[in-house]
């Protein structure tokens, strides 16, 4: 494995007697993308403020190419940030705005000027450089933002949150526009986000995070797909999740609504009598029994709902609700609600969550 | 219904109006009254060809800078920090920087007096510069709960913790911050705060006048009490000197940077 780039170790940060991080380890490779992940007051902020020096660590080391930046003030450690407010220094045009870093750090003028035009190309905004910050829509903002953080050529970037205060719309492309800018600056940089999609879609590696700790250090498929602890498996996409009981733990056989799924080698140790947390995620369901799909169960349709592509169906099992989604077919009409159906799926996608 | 409440929103405004205004004009009437039997501006002449208005305003406007460009030396950087790092002692500053309005100017002077006298370990009083550097300090205590508060209001327009560790991520010293973002962006508060202190300075006779320094405010007092005609020619000057700069500050604050808070 090679040096990591950013390699936070053992910090943990605590305001009076509220530990708001604590213990948290992560190395960061050398142009990696990294999202925090976790709900708010999970402390992902407060760990990438710690990394921008406007926090100081309660213990712990922050160690950036090889060299501990944990006392460091934040203008000496020469990192990019983008933040949720965008922060554009309103007094100053979109070209000030993005010199402002090159003028502080000595940069000649016709260097920065070059530096400007430069940076205006890359976020596709080359004719702003004389406008302000409030004749810009919020997605030009934070572009010029994203412009300024990185112009002074930073060893890392961090993004607060940028796309938060955007709509829908712009968020979706102002992602892609910053994966591909990350991608093409080869920067390394570590993205903090509440928006599980957000986080999914342009990382290399998410940490998800829940009171003050890294719940689980992964790829997004690995996040996704194998969730270490239940807290991830409900944060992390939609998971129905069933309770059910071990009949027989030397052959996997778990009772959920009085009907038996063998979840053979997923036990885990759980003993017969044990009861377990069972989750599904909807696509891994399908209605009606389907080749290749080992388990099912048999319950009512509760809810359909048409989406035009895809029809949400939710079927009451016992005590619990499934919700699986289905194409929509021209041919064949969609399920009604009070119809008994059946669920099919693969054991071996079904999650015992600890 | 429409018709009665639009009446008695002209009533009020017309009595407003009459009462500012009415003292305006008969101070004016009076003032060229100075001729026998005719309307004459030679109250005028007298004040603007006497060498002692020269000198006392020249002498007020020069203290007046020097006040505001301690003003904004003293309040800026502090109302930042409060603002920043030290929210919690907010209402303490407030408290002080009100105590000049509730102190009167007197009692300070009194206090300077005592304090820096000639045989004082700090003795301002014993040159004339040494008076005027205290005189101009007194004026920005005096002037403190002005500038205070519209510097403060100023800052509450902009989002201070984000722009400084914006600038401070972009690699900017405190120096930088201050006088690059912060002060730049609460321009317009500064000069409301830098009007008010002029406008008191301007008129200010007590400091002067027990510091023995040759100001505007006790030329006026001198004049009040040995003319007739020339006090109001003179009340009338110095407002209009003072709408003079409250028109000089909203034309400055046209070419002030603009901002997020003032986006047309």
């Amino acid at each position: 494995m090679a040096e990591p780039f950013l390699s936070i170790q053992q910090v943990r940060k605590s305001f009076g007697a509220t530990t708001v991080v604590q213990d948290f380890n992560l190395d960061v490779e050398p142009g990696e993308f990294v999202s925090f992940l976790g709900p708010s007051g999970c402390g992902k902020t407060t760990v990438l403020r710690m990394v921008a020096g406007f926090e100081e660590p309660s213990a712990g080391k922050i160690v950036v190419a090889g060299k501990d930046i944990t006392r460091l003030k934040p203008n000496q450690r020469n990192v990019g940030m983008v933040f949720q407010a965008y922060a554009l220094f309103p007094n100053l045009t979109v070209a000030q705005n993005i010199g402002f870093g090159l003028k502080v750090a000595g940069m000649p003028k016709a260097d920065a000027d070059r530096r400007v035009a430069e940076m205006l190309d890359l976020i596709k905004l080359p004719q702003m450089g004389d406008r302000y910050p409030y004749q810009l829509s919020g997605g030009q903002q934070q572009r010029i933002a994203l412009a300024r953080a990185i112009a002074p050529k930073p060893k890392l970037l961090l993004l607060d949150e940028p796309l938060s205060a955007l709509d829908a719309k712009v968020r979706v492309s102002l992602r892609e526009e910053i994966r591909s800018i990350q991608k093409k600056l080869g920067i390394t940089t570590v993205f903090v986000t509440h928006d599980q999609e957000e986080a999914l879609s342009i990382s290399d590696r998410i940490a998800v995070m829940y009171g003050g700790k890294a719940e689980q250090v992964g790829t997004p498929f690995e996040i996704y797909n194998r969730p270490a602890t239940k807290f991830v498996a409900n944060f992390v996409g939609t998971l129905n999740v069933l309770e059910g009981t071990v009949t027989d733990a030397a052959s996997g056989k778990v009772r959920v609504n009085s009907q038996e799924v063998s979840l053979q080698g997923k036990l885990n140790g759980s003993k017969s009598g044990d009861t377990l947390s069972l989750a599904l995620r909807p696509e891994a369901i399908s209605l009606g029994r389907q080749p290749g799909r080992d388990s099912s169960l048999s319950g009512e349709i509760t809810e359909v709902h048409f989406l035009g592509s895809v029809i949400r169906v939710r079927v009451g099992i016992g005590g619990s609700t499934v919700s699986l989604d289905t194409f929509n077919s021209p041919a064949s009409p969609p399920p009604a609600v009070g119809e008994k159906a059946e669920i099919s799926f693969s054991s071996g996608d079904m999650l015992v969550l600890h | 219904m429409k018709q009665g409440s639009r009446f008695w929103a002209w009533l009020v405004f017309g009595v407003g109006t009459t009462y500012f205004i009415l003292p305006l004009l008969a101070t004016f009437e009076f003032s060229l009254r100075k001729r026998r039997g005719e309307y004459s501006f030679d109250a005028y002449r007298t004040v603007f060809g006497d060498p002692n208005f020269q000198a006392t305003f020249t002498y007020s406007v020069i203290v007046a800078v020097f006040t505001i460009l301690l003003g904004v030396l003293l309040v800026v950087p502090t109302a930042y920090w409060i603002r920043l790092r030290l929210p919690h002692l907010r209402p303490v500053v407030e408290f002080i920087t009100l105590l000049p309005l509730v102190i009167p100017a007197i009692v300070i002077v009194f206090g300077y007096i005592r304090m820096f006298g000639s045989n004082s370990a700090l003795p301002f009083l014993a040159t004339a510069r040494g008076a005027d550097a205290l005189l101009v300090i007194g004026y920005a205590v005096l002037a403190l709960p002005y500038m205070y508060r519209a510097v403060d209001t100023g800052l509450r327009t902009i989002d201070v913790r984000t722009l400084t560790e914006a600038a401070q991520i972009l690699g900017a010293g405190w120096t930088t911050i201050i006088a690059r973002i912060i002060l730049p962006n609460v321009l317009i508060a500064v000069l409301s705060g830098a009007f008010l202190s002029f406008a008191i300075v301007i008129g200010e006779f007590t400091m002067a006048s027990l510091l023995n320094r040759p100001a505007f405010g006790p030329y006026l007092q001198n004049i009040g009490a040995n003319s007739a005609y020339e006090p109001s020619a003179l009340a009338l000057i110095s407002f209009a000197i003072t709408w003079g700069c409250m028109s000089l500050i909203q034309i400055l604050s046209r070419f002030a940077p603009r901002s997020a808070n003032r986006p047309n």
